[in-house]
């Protein structure tokens, strides 16, 4: 009963077993040599499969981001401007550490999962959810200081003499205020959505005839 | 005699079109002589023209108004604001109470009256759409020669 047992073990039982079971077969510097060959291949190919999701290309090949943020997008300084410094998607909305790279990217499952539900699909769909999606990436750049804004601006280096005065006494106030990008810079990549009347932190610019 | 009446009335309709063509056509040669151009201008269908010069904004110093009803000109760009059925950015400095702390203008009060008269306490629908009559000031010149004179310089 035992021997048949053995037998019929399942797939992963096996596999467990010969994952325990010293090798007689194999050398110890063969196995080491080729699971170090096998770590760079695999650890490198994860990285490098990551850095493929990590491009501009990879987020508007969805026609949810290509036919309504990216458009948007593309009509602002982070897009284009007097000396061709860009500012891609995944500069703004992808963590560059590590730790904080990988943890959004699993969160980005989400976004898949509601990509092939087709929850955004049309623009009528998009603007629908648009005040969400929006205030969702407010308060995560809230929470994180704008830590992606703040992988190239830096209050530290600004001069504030090339700034304009309006600039200039603004963030002035934020330093002392303590106050961080997004309290102010809110809609400068995309259009900002309907229905921001009354939310708190933004200045009273929605539009209010729309009945919201 | 039926069917010749309707020859003759094939052959006169047929010269009168002949010579209505030649007629179209000289004058459409007249016209390119005379160089009546399309606003592509001479260029090739497979050439660009280039970007135009852009008159150059004025910011800071506000112009003064040619007339009294005259919507006062923006010292400043207004490019990168949205202005939509979403969102007017202009708000942000130019409403009140806003616009105290931005030290900016304030819209004139008028923008809060709805078209039926009645006073809001928000930018009028009908007024929403600042650059419908605002534009930012530059230094354009005239773009035909005309005899504008601003009505405080006549007596």
């Amino acid at each position: 009963m035992s021997a048949s047992n053995e037998e019929q073990k399942s797939f992963l039982g096996r596999t467990w077993q010969k994952f325990r079971r010293p090798t007689a077969r194999y050398a110890m510097g063969t196995l080491l040599v080729a699971g170090f060959f096998g770590g760079i291949v695999f650890w490198g190919g994860f990285n490098w499969s990551m850095e493929m999701t990590n491009t501009e290309t990879f987020c508007i090949s969805c026609h949810e981001m290509e036919a309504n943020v990216y458009r948007e997008y593309k009509e602002t300084v982070h897009y284009s401007n007097r000396t061709g410094v860009r500012a891609t998607c995944p500069d703004c909305h992808v963590p560059k550490t590590w730790v904080h790279k990988i943890a959004r990217k699993i969160k980005a499952s989400n976004e898949l999962y509601h990509h092939f539900l087709g929850t955004i699909d049309t623009r009528e769909k998009y603007e629908g959810k648009r005040l969400e999606l929006a205030t969702n990436v407010w308060k995560a750049m809230k929470e994180t200081d704008s830590r992606e804004c703040r992988n190239c601006h830096n209050f530290e280096y600004m001069d504030f003499v090339v700034q304009e005065k309006r600039s200039r006494t603004r963030h002035e106030e934020a330093i002392d205020d303590g106050m961080t990008c997004i309290d102010c810079h809110k809609g400068i990549a995309h259009e900002l959505p309907a229905g921001i009347v009354g939310v708190e932190g933004m200045p009273n610019i929605g539009n209010p005839n729309l009945g919201n | 005699m039926k069917i010749r009446i309707k020859d003759w009335a094939i052959k006169i309709t047929a010269a009168g079109l002949a010579v209505l063509a030649v007629a179209a056509f000289s004058l459409d040669s007249a016209y390119a002589q005379q160089g009546v151009t399309s606003l592509r201008g001479e260029t090739a269908l497979d050439e660009g023209r280039g970007a135009a010069d852009l008159n150059k904004q004025h910011t800071g110093k506000r112009f003064t108004r040619n007339y009294r009803q005259q919507p006062p000109l923006i010292p400043h760009k207004i490019e990168k604001y949205q202005i939509d059925v979403k969102a007017n950015q202009c708000l942000g400095c130019h409403d009140w109470p806003q616009n105290v702390a931005a030290n900016a203008p304030k819209i004139s009060e008028t923008h809060y009256v709805s078209p039926t008269g009645v006073r809001l306490n928000k930018v009028s629908g009908s007024r929403w759409f600042c650059n419908q009559c605002h534009v930012p000031q530059a230094e354009a010149q005239a773009l035909v020669p005309n005899t504008f004179t601003s009505s405080n310089d006549m007596k």
